[in-house]
């Protein structure tokens, strides 16, 4: 366990690189927010669409730095007990019980027992605070706005100052802040307060570049025809005015399943035929099916005949 | 005490209680307080004398604006602090031209209510400057909302706490202590129990425990809806200002997101800021088109944790077609409930006969009518009525049919 921990990128062009190592195209201005994260020890609020690799970079973070990776997924109702911290209460149930019989009941000394660290479960908040040898881990608070704001103004402490307050014990402070990464898919609006302490990016889709190569680096066994179709049909499917338009997790998906089904070309039958696995919605499904898939297509085909 | 500081004694006292019916709270610890503040600060220029009062009779940052309002004109109109400062200024401070700021209705109509005599002589002319602040806005081009006064705001201040939305409580996924709870309170349990030395464990519990849900509000601006706009405005300012989580947009041709704008703390400064930001008053309708940009850009953001949406319109869409049921139908699928409440269902002979209202009525859950809709208080008794059968827009079809 005696690692030394790996440094952070010095540069702008150095964490693109890093990300690059395992497979995570990203854009010059996310890796330049993200440079800035890493260097400011400020916590990254990441916004966008469902399927735009938000979550991504924190795993992504965590194995090319080495870093533990700590998950906290929000949901509906997450407390105090679920999310910082917890008391075990049989094993004080049990303390108190053994105080008794050894007949030395000084309520005062066994409040102060049994409140003690001993007796305490941490949770991913807490986690994240501890020394750590390979460096401070990497806290993923991922999906934030399905919390509710209440929710919120527990994490306001640990963002700021990376310390959670106990009432028994006192305050636990971070020696080595962890690299936070908070996201949300904008189901709700987040609280300024809590924006203001983190740096804010705004997700996109990536270009028609870059995502072919997300896509020949995530599914190598996919045809080079293939690929640059799949990615140009998706591009154009973006530009329609969709309910939901398919992200670049969709993308991939669709890719893989089109390389399960051995295609090597899109037709209008395959497109109509897999268009599930891209859109979601059966509004969208409806609008594009049939005639508008075989138009997108067609444009597709004269697009690429151009680039050629 | 000499003769000037036995007017500056009585002049703080005349403020203060013009402030008082402005309705900003200042009692009459305040009004001592005042006193001693300017003897301790002196009065130096115009500035330092309205910070000095400021510091003593403003608690809350809405309140800064009415006093401001109640500054400028009491004690340009008096002339008093003119007189005062002459001996130290050697030019007559403050005579920029006035505009006309929110909150001025509320402040005029507090220094109007005749406190002396001489106060009583300046209301000709405060009447004249009011006349002014109107025309002002008309020369702007901008929507001119008559400015509510003091009774009204508290009147509707009183209506909003009785609103009760049909399905307002909804139960949490959070916990809280509760007695009549199922879940055992480990913490609270046995924090008591060691109160007694852990010998007793006496269980606590807790409960689910129940939130207002978001509310999300969709005013119709256009010009068939002009009379009712103001109120409507007045009312989901109110909302905002006693709820959490409200959400308010307007829409005619276009969509806007006033959610911001209603958060000023004083109805005048929000209405105004609202007006300022919307670009379609009183245009055609386009209701189709609206709901498809909230649905597109807004539903996914707003909507969540169970929302109730108040869409408030008449439903007279310039060009109705499919669209609009497919968007109202989308509309009430990403919601917990969706409530019309519609103005023109106030005259007695109202029938589902627009082809608008046709397309929306069977995708709401409620359809309320607003008989007497002069009043927040009318307003607000009808949102909270129970819903009767006659409310659902099914059976309004029916009788059209």
């Amino acid at each position: 366990m005696n690692k030394t921990p790996i440094s952070l990128p010095p540069s702008i062009d150095k964490t693109l690189d890093l990300l690059a190592d395992a497979d995570y195209l990203a854009d010059r201005s996310l890796a330049t927010v993200l440079f800035l994260a890493l260097r400011m020890g400020r916590p990254l609020f990441l916004e966008g669409e469902a399927g735009v690799g938000k979550t991504e970079i924190a795993k992504v973070l965590s194995t090319t730095l080495g870093r533990r990776l700590i998950r906290l997924q929000c949901y509906e109702g997450l407390d105090v007990s679920a999310a910082v911290y917890e008391w075990n209460y049989a094993a004080q149930m049990i303390a108190i019980r053994l105080a008794e019989a050894e007949g030395a009941v000084d309520r005062e000394r066994l409040t102060h027992d049994v409140f003690s660290e001993q007796y305490l479960i941490k949770r991913p908040l807490l986690q994240a605070l501890e020394p750590d040898t390979a460096g401070a881990p990497v806290l993923l608070i991922d999906e934030l706005d399905r919390t509710d704001e209440a929710f919120e103004a527990f994490l306001l402490e640990v963002l700021a100052d990376f310390q959670v307050t106990i009432p028994e014990l006192g305050t636990v402070k971070a020696a080595h802040p962890p690299i936070v990464v908070i996201t949300s898919n904008r189901t709700r609006e987040i609280h300024d307060a809590l924006k203001r302490r983190c740096l804010y990016h705004w997700v996109g889709y990536p270009n028609a570049e870059r995502e072919l190569k997300i896509v020949r680096a995530k599914v190598p066994n996919i045809g080079q025809r293939l690929s640059q179709e799949i990615v140009h049909f998706v591009q154009g499917l973006r530009k329609e005015d969709l309910f939901k338009s398919p992200g670049v997790a969709e993308t991939l998906d669709w890719a893989s399943a089109l390389a399960e089904l051995d295609t090597v070309a899109l037709d209008p039958a395959t497109v109509s035929d897999t268009l599930g696995v891209l859109l979601k919605y059966q509004d969208d499904i409806a609008r594009v099916e049939g005639s508008k898939a075989s138009e997108l297509l067609n444009q597709v085909r004269a697009e690429m005949r151009a680039a050629e | 005490m000499s003769a000037a500081d036995g007017r500056l004694a009585e002049n703080i006292v005349y403020f203060a209680r013009a402030l008082r019916a402005a309705g900003i709270p200042v009692g009459p610890g305040a009004v001592l307080d005042a006193l001693a503040a300017v003897e301790t600060a002196g009065v130096g220029t115009r500035d330092d004398f309205y910070w000095t009062l400021h510091a003593v009779f403003v608690n809350r940052h809405e309140h800064s604006i009415l006093f401001d309002q109640a500054f400028r004109i009491f004690f340009k109109r008096r002339g008093y602090l003119e007189q005062l400062l002459g001996m130290t200024l050697p030019q007559a401070p403050g005579t920029e031209p006035e505009q006309p700021k929110a909150g001025a209705q509320r402040v005029q109509e507090a220094l109007f209510s005749g406190l002396s005599d001489r106060l009583q002589q300046d209301v000709r002319e405060l009447e004249i400057d009011m006349r002014l602040t109107v025309s002002d806005q008309e020369v702007l081009q901008k929507k001119d909302f008559a400015q509510m006064t003091a009774a009204e705001i508290a009147a509707a201040k009183l209506a909003i706490k009785r609103l009760m939305l049909p399905l307002d409580e909804m139960k949490s996924r959070r916990l809280a202590p509760d007695r009549h709870g199922r879940i055992v309170d480990m913490r609270r349990t046995l924090r008591s129990s060691l109160k007694g030395g852990g010998a007793l464990i006496d269980l606590k519990y807790l409960g689910p425990k129940t939130k207002i849900p978001p509310l999300v509000a969709l005013l119709d601006i256009s010009g068939s809806m002009t009379d009712y706009t103001r109120l409507f405005l007045h009312f989901l300012h109110a909302v905002t200002d006693a709820r959490k989580r409200v959400h308010s947009f307007l829409f005619g041709t276009r969509l806007t997101n006033v959610t911001r704008a209603l958060k000023a703390k004083d109805p005048d400064e929000a209405l105004a800021s609202c007006s300022a930001q919307v670009l379609d008053w009183s245009g055609g309708t386009r209701i189709a088109t609206s709901l498809h940009m909230f649905n597109k850009l807004w539903a996914r953001r707003v909507l969540t944790q169970g929302a109730i949406v108040l869409l408030i319109t008449d439903g007279l869409e310039r060009d109705p077609d499919d669209r609009l049921a497919f968007e109202i139908d989308r509309l009430h699928r990403s919601c917990r409930r969706l409530i019309w409440l519609n103005p023109l269902l106030r005259y007695e002979g109202f029938e589902a006969k627009a082809k608008g209202v046709q397309a929306m009525l069977p995708h709401v859950d409620e359809f309320r009518p607003v008989h007497n809709l002069d009043s927040l208080t009318d307003l607000v008794g009808s949102l909270s009525g129970p819903g009767t059968r006659t409310q659902e827009g099914q059976a309004w079809l029916r009788k059209v049919a």
